[in-house]
Parts: structure tokens; C-alpha cells; sequence
């Protein structure tokens, strides 16, 4: 009993950061259409300012949390003008797929010039550092802030995407971009607003997931098959979807981790071929934002 | 970029200079094949930093020889490229040795081209004891797990440790590491509890945390590869309240490398590993090799165990071309070394004459902050430790 606590306990908080990180992926991916394999990058640059922001110039850490996101989607806004707004729409995704993993690459290289191969980290401040007791079960104090964080912003998505007006609008200019325009509604600036909205959660997930994802220059290339995969089962563009998907991914994981390690990731991925066998299309295609 | 440009014309001229001036001169060429970007970039960086302190300490030239490395990049893993590289190294190069090969697969596939070309290869760090079995002509300046982990599942057994788990990375190193630890610990009347295997590629380490404190053990012995699962898997160790619940943390010390432990921080405190070399090692032989690191890089951040690999394998070299008088004849010159002693920053070595594996101390170190940074810090020494591992398995 105590061991299957535990690994519901470890299991949701891993699903939890999974969901925190991929999150922004759903937004591009899922309302844009927009293969962005450059989540990952545009997550480890949010990660490196943070580090940058903490370790160097000293600000605390929730300065350096805003700060790295008001300063990710600020230098990724030229690349929407300039890039991304060309390869938008359905008919373009090997351009998708070419054009941003160039720019990882380009990311890539950058960061490791700039700041060098060796790992960064971003100090945690007193108040998160420790372990907060759940029954018989402790973990540790950031994972608990990291699940907050993650169910505050699942329900911020929620209300922007189903209950605003902008919300509305971009639901609308992204079923039928042509009809939305007729209607007035400006979907250039929508799609810049909703890109905006991607980075600046990529850059959220890359500083709360530093410390189980270590920021080094490859993190972008590493880790950006977890955030398709999340993305995937949960159905692209569904925000409850996406949160499913990580739960159910991270709580399969970390199972078959404790009870058979010697399989590796091997329930990850037959969850995977699973949950896509039955779902084609991910859980939540279509019903919800 | 003007200053490297304007070392290779300087280097260039000298060459030229030279091979004008005396008749009988010639350049010896070694091929360095080593991650020099990528995720274990900082490797590649380490081995030619360390070269070049070795080439401005002891000077560029051997009797009327000149001793020239030509560096080729392997990013990751890759035995096949391995083996591409180093046979360009030998056919177009015609370089005289090969050097360098951070991981076992790059290091295993080149054995049959250095017995058909007749070249000695000195690896700078791949760990795996089988390597030196493969071919005559490999020299190992490194270390390995067995060699690292018998003291230190020794020492375990000392203190009074009854009951342990082993946590590894599920691969070729790893599996060494844990069959040296079992067979070591439990000859000393300790049990293993649990061997746990953990995938390479684990990002999240709460349920090998979950089970190491379910199997009641009083310490852990961990070994992966230097790099980002390390971290996590040291931070995971500090967080989920196993080291506040007195669990002791042991492991060889590529878990606490240099380059790491400054994004490690406090979660690194009090880890204990054993290792044959450390960045605080005290001696003067030590201290003259991280200051002249200094003086030449500015730094001493990269200074690790990858670097004394590559200074010693560079010395070895250097005695190879010294024993045939400029004339390099693989087998003979491996010959030549055998049984070879010396003085390292790390310590003292000798090359064991069956293994060709460097026989040497190895200690046990504490992570300690000294003068606000994080240090490996030696408590113990363990003497004239051979390669326990060598035609042991398979």
C-alpha cells in the first residue's frame, strides 16, 4: 500500500513537470499547427537567463523566473516575424520541421559559445529547498511548487483559451483563417500574441523543470522527443489533453522504474504505442481547447 | 582567433625552420581522437589543454624529433566512426601513434587496426577492464571500476557497513562497477541488499530513491557516467530525504568530477567516492600542473581526471619515442614501456607489464567546500592499486 502511495505520490509529480515543460508545445503545435521542434531550445534559453539572472547578476529566484520569460518571448518575437509567420498553416510542415530544428542547431551552437558545455544550474531559494512530508512519503519542497505551478497554469490555459474573448478569437482564426479575417479579426496579431503565449511557457517549463532536466547546451536536442510525446497522447492543442498525457505518461514511468528497472523506458514507450492505438489522435482531439 | 591563427603560423614556421635545418630530423605525429563538441565537448577540451601544458613543460621536440598532434572529433559513442577516423589518422596522416578514445566502444573497435598498422594506442580514459585484453599494443593511463571500486567496497566493509545497495547505469561501465562491488563488499562480510540497473537515458530518479530506501540499506554505491544524469541523480539523493535519513552516498569519483560539482552545490556535500585523481590533490608535482593550467587557460575549472589521463598518456608517449631513439616500431615500443615508473600529478604510476594498465594510488575523497569551492578532498590512500578487473570476466 505505502509503495503503491509512493509511486502515485512520485509519479504525479513527474507528470506534473513533464506536463509544465510540454505545455507550451501544446499551444504552438496544438493551435498553430506549427511543428515547433524548436521548443526545446527556445525552454533552455528561458532556463540559461534564469541561471544567467540568479547566479550572476543575483536576483531572486522569482525575479529571475519573470525575467527569463518577459526576456525568451521579447527575442523570439523577430523570429515570428521574420520566420515563423512564413510556415504557418497545415500544407507547410517539412518547411515546419526544417526551419526550426536549423534554428535548434543555431541555438544550440549559440549557448554552448556563449556560456560554455558544462552544466548550469539555477540556486533554488530556502523556502524551496528540503522536503515537505506527504503521510508517509517525502518529497521535495520544489517538486510540490513545480505541481502548484503546474495546476495554477492549467487553469489560467483554461480560462484564457475557453472563456476570453481572445480565446474565442483564436479558436476561430485557427479553424478557418480566411472566414476569421472576413470577420475582422486581425490574425496576424493573434497568432503573434499565441506564439508569444508558447515561448513564454516553453521559457516557464525550462526554469521550473532545471532541476530535473539540467540545463547543458543539448537540452534542446535531448529532451525534445518527452515534450512530442506528451504533445502527441494528449492530443495536440488540447490543454486537459496535454495534462492527461503527462500524468499518465509519468505515472507509467515511474511504476515500471521501481518495480523493473532492468526495462528501462520500456513501459514509456509501450504506454506510448498503447494509448496512440486506441487514441489516433491523442485523448482529447477536438473536444476541448 | 587572430592569437590561434597566429600560434599555428609561428608553430608552421618552426616546423619548416626545423626540418631545413638538420638533416635527420622528422615529425613524429600522434592522432588524438576525442569528443571535442558536443555533450562531452568539455572532455575533448581537457585532453588538449592537458597536452599542451605537457608540450610547454618537456618542449615540442624528443632527440632531433618533432612531436605533432593532429585532433579528430567523435561527439558520442560511435565504434564504427571510431574506426574510420583513426584508420585516416594511420593511412592518411601516417601518424605514429593513436591516443586519446573517451568511451570503451570507440577505444574496443580500433584493436584490429593497430595490430595490422603495428601502432601503439595510449587511451587517455575509456574505463572498461576487457580493452587491454583485445590487443597488444594498447597502454591505459586512466583507470577502471574494478580499480576504484575494490578499495572503496573495502573501506565500506571497514566501517561497520552491513547492509548495501548498488544503483548503476545499465551499461558496459555500470555492470563492471557493480559486479566489482558485490563480489568485494560481500567477500567482506557485507550483503547487497538490491542491485538496482537504471536506464541511460532516466531523467527522473524518485523511484530508484523510493526503492533504495525500501531495501533497508544502510548505504548505496552508485556509478554513472559523468554528466547530467549524474546531477540529478545526486540532487534526487539529497531531496527525497535520503541523505537526511543517514543513508550514506558512496561511489567512484566520477560522480563528483570537477567540471560538475559547481552546478552539483551543496547537494554534492559529503558524498564520498574513490578516484585517482583529484583537482586539491596535495603535492607539488600536483600544484606546479593546476598553476601552470592557470597561467596558460586562465582557469582551472576543466582541470579533472580526463586531464592527468591525457598529461601521463602524453608522458608515455613521450618515453616510447625516447626508447627507439626517433625510430617507432609499435610493438617493440609498447614493449619498451612495460613495467615503466613514474611520478604524476596524481601520484605515482607504474605501467603493469600483463595488463599494460597503469598500477597506481587511489583515494578516498570527501566533497568539501574549501575557500567557498566545492573540492574532492583526500582523507585516505590506497596504495599500488592494480586492475583488480583484467581477464577477469567473459
Amino acid at each position: 500500500m505505502e509503495t503503491m502511495f509512493g509511486i502515485a505520490v512520485d509519479g504525479v509529480a513527474y507528470g506534473m513537470i513533464l506536463f509544465i515543460i510540454s505545455v507550451g508545445l501544446s499551444v504552438t503545435l496544438g493551435l498553430m499547427r506549427v511543428v515547433n521542434l524548436a521548443h526545446g531550445a527556445f525552454a533552455m534559453v528561458g532556463g540559461y537567463v534564469a541561471s544567467y539572472a540568479a547566479q550572476t547578476a543575483g536576483l531572486p529566484y522569482g525575479v529571475a523566473l519573470v525575467v527569463a520569460v518577459a526576456l525568451t518571448v521579447l527575442a523570439t518575437l523577430p523570429l515570428e516575424r521574420l520566420l515563423y509567420r512564413r510556415i504557418y498553416g497545415s500544407a507547410n510542415e517539412l518547411a515546419q520541421v526544417l526551419l526550426t530544428i536549423g534554428l535548434t542547431f543555431v541555438i544550440v551552437a549559440g549557448i554552448n559559445y556563449l556560456f560554455g558545455p558544462t552544466l548550469k544550474r539555477i540556486p533554488l531559494p530556502e523556502l524551496l529547498t528540503g522536503t515537505v512530508e506527504l503521510g508517509p512519503k517525502a518529497i521535495p519542497t520544489h517538486r510540490a511548487f513545480v505541481i502548484g505551478a503546474g495546476a495554477a497554469t492549467l487553469l489560467g490555459l483554461w480560462w484564457l483559451l475557453e472563456r476570453t474573448d481572445f480565446g474565442i478569437r483564436l479558436r476561430a482564426a485557427v479553424d478557418d483563417p480566411a472566414m476569421a479575417a472576413a470577420l475582422g479579426i486581425r490574425t496576424e496579431r493573434l497568432y503573434l500574441a499565441t506564439f508569444a503565449l508558447g515561448t513564454g511557457l516553453a521559457a516557464l517549463g525550462g526554469v521550473l523543470g532545471a532541476e530535473l532536466l539540467p540545463l547543458e547546451p543539448y537540452y534542446a536536442i535531448r529532451y525534445i522527443v518527452l515534450f512530442l510525446a506528451v504533445v502527441a497522447v494528449g492530443g495536440a492543442g488540447s490543454i486537459f489533453g496535454s495534462a492527461a498525457a503527462a500524468l499518465a505518461l509519468g505515472i507509467v514511468d515511474t511504476a515500471g522504474k521501481y518495480l523493473i528497472p532492468n526495462f528501462g523506458e520500456f513501459f514509456f514507450y509501450v504506454a506510448l504505442i498503447l494509448i496512440l492505438f486506441r487514441w489516433p489522435h491523442g485523448f482529447f482531439k477536438g473536444r476541448t481547447a | 582567433m587572430t592569437r590561434t591563427l597566429r600560434n599555428a603560423l609561428l608553430g608552421a614556421a618552426f616546423g619548416l625552420a626545423l626540418t631545413a635545418g638538420s638533416a635527420g630530423a622528422a615529425t613524429i605525429k600522434v592522432g588524438v581522437v576525442a569528443p571535442f563538441s558536443g555533450p562531452y565537448g568539455v572532455v575533448g577540451k581537457s585532453f588538449r589543454e592537458a597536452i599542451e601544458i605537457y608540450q610547454a613543460e618537456h618542449g615540442k621536440t624528443v632527440g632531433n624529433d618533432t612531436v605533432e598532434f593532429i585532433y579528430k572529433d567523435l561527439d558520442q559513442a560511435n565504434p564504427a566512426q571510431s574506426k574510420a577516423l583513426s584508420q585516416e589518422l594511420i593511412v592518411k596522416e601516417k601518424v605514429s601513434f593513436l591516443a586519446g578514445y573517451f568511451f570503451t566502444p570507440d577505444a574496443l573497435a580500433v584493436a584490429p587496426l593497430i595490430d595490422e598498422a603495428n601502432i601503439p594506442c595510449v587511451i587517455f580514459n575509456a574505463a572498461t577492464s576487457a580493452i587491454t585484453e583485445k590487443s597488444p599494443r594498447y597502454v591505459r593511463t586512466s583507470f577502471t571500476l574494478w580499480q576504484n571500486t575494490v578499495p572503496l567496497a573495502e573501506y565500506m566493509a571497514k566501517q561497520g557497513i552491513k547492509k548495501a545497495v548498488s544503483a548503476v547505469s545499465d551499461y558496459g561501465p555500470g555492470i563492471d562497477g557493480e559486479t566489482a562491488f558485490k563480489t568485494t563488499f560481500e567477500k567482506h562480510g557485507g550483503t547487497v541488499v538490491d542491485t538496482i540497473r537504471m536506464p541511460m537515458k532516466s531523467n527522473d530518479f524518485a523511484p530508484f530513491m523510493q526503492r533504495i530506501k525500501d531495501s533497508g540499506a544502510e548505504a548505496v554505491y552508485a556509478f554513472l557516467p559523468a554528466g547530467p544524469t549524474t546531477l540529478a541523480f545526486a540532487k534526487a539523493f539529497s531531496d527525497t530525504g535520503l541523505k537526511a535519513a543517514g543513508i550514506k552516498f558512496f561511489g567512484p569519483g566520477d560522480l563528483t568530477q570537477e567540471p560538475d560539482l559547481p552546478a552539483l552545490g551543496d547537494a554534492a556535500l559529503g558524498i564520498t567516492t574513490t578516484f585517482n585523481y583529484s583537482r586539491a590533490h596535495d603535492s607539488a608535482k600536483n600544484k606546479a600542473f593546476v598553476a601552470k593550467h592557470k597561467e596558460m587557460f586562465g582557469s582551472t575549472d576543466t582541470v579533472t581526471f580526463t586531464s592527468v589521463g591525457a598529461y601521463d598518456g602524453v608522458h608515455v608517449i613521450y618515453q616510447m619515442i625516447k626508447n627507439g631513439g626517433g625510430k617507432i616500431d609499435g610493438a617493440k615500443a609498447v614493449e619498451s614501456v612495460k613495467g615503466m615508473s613514474w611520478e604524476s600529478p596524481r601520484g605515482p604510476l607504474t605501467i603493469d607489464p600483463d595488463s599494460r594498465h597503469v598500477t597506481q594510488t587511489i583515494y578516498l575523497r570527501t566533497v568539501e567546500k574549501v575557500d567557498g569551492k566545492l573540492e574532492n578532498v583526500e582523507k585516505e590512500a590506497f596504495p599500488n592499486q592494480p586492475d583488480y578487473g583484467y581477464k577477469l570476466g567473459k
